[in-house]
């Protein structure tokens, strides 16, 4: 079974984030990695291919200047090859854009499943697995918190506000998993040795065979108009516990009424 | 792009539309001279009545989707009556798990961008402006769309008061699906209800959630008991969802439940932006944090740098020596 998983590759999540001044687009410009949002789906898909008895793990991403450490990450955990599409005409695209991209580059991979994240650690927008679903004509099931093959049928249990729901879907489809979906393994010395040499494809949007006009700050057909700093909270109270702080906690209950 | 007509997503859950939807519909009201919705499931001829109470003047009945997922049919429904030339010039849709999927199946298949997380919806300049929350809602942007409509907006929960107008229940015109072949393939087979006792999280005056700080699955029952106590719900970070410690029903944030409740207890979280924009418009906000430097201190209206093994049992004690 042929699995592909949709990675993005993000600024470290650890490191302040900032807008550029000018297209206020989130800055990307230094090293990314993996976002951890994306390990849960990688590992997924090394189990699923396992259980399947083989098949390759494919991973398709975009990035800016062929970024390839997060990549690099992914191969190291199983993964058999990358398809990386990185063109300087991609700045500024939105997700629709980005699934156009992301559609086009699955759609060579030919998977009998893809699998995402429900949405990135940096943008979270969480439409873009169902735009790339929608564009190559895939069912989709998202919020998978368990995910099965049986033949030719993927069962997934997605969340709900309410509990979970079972779904089944004929592949090929696309699945998002949430975090916690299984634990994703550590890449291991060997891993990381052999992720080096795997292949990573790297793409432009010409070679993708995709209009220039559907991409970038243009095809994305929205604007940021201002960034300003929100109404800070009035600053709290701060009290260093030395036995009583409890105490406080409920003073400030009363004040509340609450109690 | 002016705004005349706005069509907003009625979700129904237990045979009544869900509150986020008469959120939208209440502030669609203030955009727009029509507001009309779109509903599916066999429940749709009972809600027109409480529609019409928000607003609605129609509602467009996508029927009974068989057991499919309501993503593929609803996103088609609404994009065939686009191309009939009787569709509105935006359309909001609840940040809900199918709102989500909807949103951005009508987004791909009218090739039309999409703004989700909105927070808040302005009519500007004869087109809407969106804010979104960032940064850990440190940040506000405002966006709008450059392009030919309808706009397509996905709005996070409690973003709006939900205010009826007394208007006549709505009336219903069928909206049926049309056939999307294999892309409909996904069947819902079974559903399971996670039992949950007391008030609900997103519903809560009181809400005491709990973090990695706990430690282990175990201590959870602190923020259980203390939960009890205080007649409130108990909530949890991302982190001790993925962990497995608790359901995700449980989970308060980006991807779990907005709240706003009088009074929002985080225990031992410490304040990712995950967590932060679900619960940081709570009116009143305590945080239990042994971390002096952790982000939840920047939003508490009272923080106390301690252990949260130390403090909560105290605090259940003296709670429960009040009687």
């Amino acid at each position: 079974m042929n699995v592909v998983v949709c990675v993005k590759q993000i600024p470290d999540p650890a490191a302040p984030p900032a807008l550029d001044a000018g297209t206020k687009n989130l800055v990307r410009a230094g090293k990314l990695i993996l976002d951890d949002s994306d390990a849960y789906g990688v590992e997924m898909a090394l189990q699923l291919a396992d259980a399947a008895g083989g098949g390759e793990v494919t991973l398709v991403s975009m990035a800016p200047n062929g970024e390839t450490s997060g990549l690099r990450t992914a191969l190291a955990m199983g993964a058999a090859k990358a398809i990386l599409v990185s063109d300087d005409s991609l700045a500024g695209t939105d997700a629709l854009g980005t699934a156009k991209v992301l559609a086009a580059a699955v759609k060579r991979a030919e998977p009998d499943l893809v699998l995402a994240a429900t949405e990135s650690t940096d943008g979270y927008t969480g439409t873009t697995p169902v735009q790339v679903a929608e564009l190559l004509g895939l069912p989709s099931v998202t919020f998978a918190k368990k995910v099965e093959i049986t033949g030719n049928s993927v069962k997934v249990e997605r969340q709900t506000e309410a509990g979970y729901d079972e779904v089944e879907s004929p592949l090929p489809a696309l699945v998002t998993v949430t975090a916690g979906v299984v634990e994703p393994r550590y890449p291991s010395f060997k891993g990381i040795m052999a992720a080096k040499s795997k292949p990573v494809e790297i793409l432009t949007v010409a070679e993708l065979g995709l209009d220039a006009g559907e991409i970038g700050a243009a095809g994305a057909r929205q604007e940021i108009t201002q960034v300003a700093d929100a109404e800070a909270r009035a600053a709290g109270e701060i009290v260093v516990d030395e036995g009583e702080g409890h105490q406080r906690v409920i003073e400030f209950l009363e004040q509340l009424k609450v109690l | 792009m002016s705004v005349d007509k706005i069509w907003v997503l009625a979700e129904v859950v237990d045979g009544a539309p869900i509150t986020t939807s008469l959120e939208l519909i209440t502030q669609a009201r203030s955009l727009a001279g029509t507001v009309e919705a779109v509903a599916w499931g066999d429940a749709t001829p009972s809600v027109a009545a409480t529609l019409g109470e928000y607003g609605v003047t129609t509602v467009h009945d996508v029927g009974d989707l068989g057991g499919a997922l309501p993503g593929v049919p609803v996103a088609a429904a609404i994009a065939a009556a686009v191309a009939a030339g009787a569709g509105p010039d935006a359309v909001l849709f609840p940040a809900t798990y199918d709102g989500r999927d909807i949103a951005g199946r009508l987004s791909a298949k009218l090739d039309r961008p999409v703004l989700t997380n909105v927070v808040d919806l302005i009519a500007d300049d004869g087109g809407l402006v969106t804010q979104h929350a960032i940064f850990g809602g440190t940040q506000v942007v405002s966006a709008r769309f450059t392009g030919e409509g309808p706009g397509i907006y996905v709005v996070r929960a409690k973003s709006f008061p939900a205010e009826p107008s007394g208007g006549a229940p709505a009336s219903a015109v069928a909206a049926p699906a049309p056939d999307t072949g294999a892309t409909n393939a996904a069947r819902i087979v079974a559903r399971h209800v996670e039992e949950r006792t007391g008030p609900k999280l997103d519903e809560a005056a009181v809400v005491v959630s709990g973090g990695r700080g706990l430690g282990e699955r175990d201590s959870y029952a602190l923020i259980e008991e203390l939960a009890t106590l205080l007649r409130g719900a108990a909530g949890a970070s991302r982190a001790i969802v993925d962990a497995g410690w608790v359901p995700y029903s449980h989970q308060v944030g980006q991807t779990g439940k907005t709240v706003k409740p009088t009074v929002y207890l985080a225990c031992g979280i410490s304040g990712a932006t995950q967590h932060l924009v679900g619960m940081k418009n709570s009116k009143n906000i305590v945080a239990i944090n042994k971390d002096a430097d952790a982000p939840i201190f920047s939003v508490a209206d009272l923080g106390i740098v301690g252990d949260v093994h130390k403090v909560l049992p105290k605090l259940i004690d003296a709670l429960k020596s009040r009687g």
